[in-house]
């Protein structure tokens, strides 16, 4: 550690004003904070600091994610062998998915990384961590088939028009990892969407339905069975099959603080309570489906609590998450239910609400001057 | 801007040839006024249509620009708008049918899109903000270059849009074959009319960074 700390502090002045790697200060800058906590002090203003700092946040993030992501790999090589007939071991199927997944993250970081350095040399910023978890979160919302030229365009995309033009981390109005899944979806349909793009190497004869995609057909018949759903053990996007290990990662973050419960809990209510009034509707078998398997199915659970709960494009009041989540959840199984385009709602729904967030805050705050006004004026009167 | 003094103004001043020319960059309806979007996104998903679009408010703007011109002294003020929306409009159907007449396909593909022209803000926009005011001369030109500032946009837009989103440029294939058999796919997004208007955000944004005058303090 200290040969290290020595190192970087004879580097420090090849990177200072005047240097030779002048250009290049930001990236040291990114080395050194990702290394050591910075010994910058606070001069004026507040000096009370919170130890938890955005590189906390993320990493704790960061965290969370992983049960899902390892769940995902060893998901997609048991269905590839599943599919193939082959039997397989635990290893061998986490394996195989590793290997599915390792060019993914390394496009999805590779590229949304380059982006954010270049950014923030053209613009003398510090190199930070904005991109840590999207960098995470993209590689688990698509399918393991997906072309690696389309997920760099894509990530290219979701950082520049999604972040950068807004003025990077912090500043987004939507997230930028559903906007890259986005982009996927609305620009290359085809390996995004159907029964052929969620098993890697899928066996011709292996139905690679997911369960959207067969309740979407109306072949309800071929849902899997709720178990096999919470659990997990069905296609779908890399890391979001399994509602009990994105659970694992929801109870990190809330123990932990960093995911919001109010916007979680309401995301779940909100569809829940919709699918109990399709339910009371009945107009067609979908509307039947009981409420909670929307819970399970496709990603409303991982956007619940990994996407609707993103600090920056989620609201900021109390009373404004209420509201937020609620509309997602239901929005979400609405847009399941009644488009016949979009299998899987959760994604468009919340892109939706993070454009209107701003909105909800302002009514919100503005209800909240009223009101304390009103009292004001009763007392004084 | 009046130049009754001025008898033996040169044709092509360089007053006059600034209005031919600014309205292509510092003072683009487009991308520095922001006006005429909707039709800046609803005809640039292929090449041909902009291209006779872009022609058609080029002719419409340039006429009724000098009509204008030379009735504004017999005008009554409290009428103008309606005799405007008359000469934009007789125009404007003049230009349809001879579309429709030559070019019966593009006319087609552009559907209500050549109506909605007398709609256009830019041509009401500078009808009122210039036409009123000055000669025939300088609103021929201030029309063109007006209409050409939209015109140039639309074009850009529909390449980029064109190209990515279908592969093709007027309907002539230019992504070589190869391509798509090495798993090259047409970006289906280009064709729908949101990425119009990120490419218009493209290029305000390209724009910008070269001309810094345009940068508003805030």
């Amino acid at each position: 550690m200290k040969a290290l700390r020595n190192f970087l502090d004879n580097q420090k002045p090849h990177f200072k004003e005047g240097g030779k790697f002048e250009k290049l200060h930001s990236m040291f800058d990114a080395v050194e904070t990702l290394l050591f906590v910075p010994d910058t002090v606070t001069r004026k203003g507040s000096h009370i600091r919170d130890a938890i700092d955005m590189k906390r946040t993320m990493i704790v993030v960061f965290i969370a994610l992983l049960p899902a992501l390892f769940f995902g790999m060893w998901n997609i090589g048991n269905l590839h062998y599943l599919s193939a007939g082959e039997s397989s071991t635990l290893w061998n199927n986490i394996w195989y998915g590793f290997l599915k997944m390792l060019p993914i993250l390394i496009v999805s970081y590779g590229v949304g990384l380059g982006l954010e350095i270049i950014f923030a040399q053209i613009r003398h910023h510090e190199v930070n961590e904005g991109f840590f978890v999207s960098g995470l979160l993209i590689p688990m919302i698509v399918p393991p088939e997906i072309p690696l030229w389309q997920l760099a365009i894509a990530v290219a995309f979701a950082v520049i028009f999604g972040k950068e033009v807004f003025g990077g981390t912090g500043m987004n109005i939507v997230n930028p990892a559903l906007l890259a899944r986005a982009f996927l979806f609305f620009a290359y349909p085809g390996d995004i969407s159907g029964d052929k793009v969620w098993i890697a190497d899928k066996a011709d004869a292996f139905s690679g339905a997911t369960p959207l995609g067969n309740a979407l057909v109306g072949k309800f018949e071929n849902l899997p069975s709720v178990y096999d759903m919470f659990m997990g053990f069905i296609p779908g996007s890399n890391g979001e099959t399994s509602t009990l290990f994105i659970l694992i990662g929801a109870v990190i973050l809330l123990a932990t603080g960093i995911g919001n419960w109010r916007i979680m809990f309401t995301v779940f209510a909100g569809g829940y309570i919709m699918g109990l009034l399709f339910n009371l509707w009945g107009e067609n078998a979908y509307m039947d489906l009981p409420a909670h398997y929307h819970m399970i199915m496709g990603g409303f659970a991982f956007g619940a609590v990994f996407m609707a709960t993103d600090p920056v494009t989620a609201t900021q009041t109390k009373k404004g998450m209420y509201i937020y989540g609620f509309l997602i959840g239901m929005i979400a199984i609405l847009i399941r239910v009644f488009n016949p385009a979009y299998p899987e709602g959760m994604m468009l729904a919340i892109l939706l609400m993070n454009v209107f967030a701003p909105l909800i805050d302002h009514y919100v705050i503005e209800g909240n001057i009223k009101k304390r006004l009103k009292r004001l004026k009763t007392v004084t009167s | 801007m009046s130049t009754e003094n001025k008898e033996r103004e040169p044709l092509f001043s360089a007053k006059n040839l600034k209005l031919l020319k600014e309205p292509l960059n510092i003072s683009n309806p487009i991308t520095v006024q922001v006006l005429g979007i909707c039709s800046a996104l609803a005809v640039t998903a292929k090449l041909k249509p902009a291209i006779v679009m872009a022609l058609s408010v080029v002719v419409v703007m340039a006429v009724s620009n000098v009509v204008i011109s030379l009735l504004r002294n017999g005008l009554p003020p409290r009428i103008r708008i309606i005799v405007q929306l008359v000469v934009i409009a007789t125009m404007v159907i003049l230009v349809n049918e001879v579309l429709e007449a030559f070019l019966f396909d593009v006319s087609r593909q552009l559907s209500v899109f050549i109506g909605l022209i007398i709609t256009n803000c830019i041509i009401m926009g500078r009808l009122e903000a210039f036409a009123m005011g000055n000669k025939p001369w300088p609103a021929l030109l201030d029309g063109i270059g007006n209409a050409m500032g939209y015109g140039v946009i639309l074009i850009i837009v529909a390449f980029f849009r064109e190209l990515l989103g279908s592969g093709t440029l007027m309907d002539y294939q230019v992504v070589p074959q190869s391509f798509y058999e090495f798993g090259y796919q047409n970006n289906g997004f280009m064709i729908l009319s949101p990425m119009a208007l990120i490419t218009v955000g493209v290029i305000i944004w390209v724009q910008r960074y070269k001309n810094r005058e345009l940068i508003e303090d805030n």
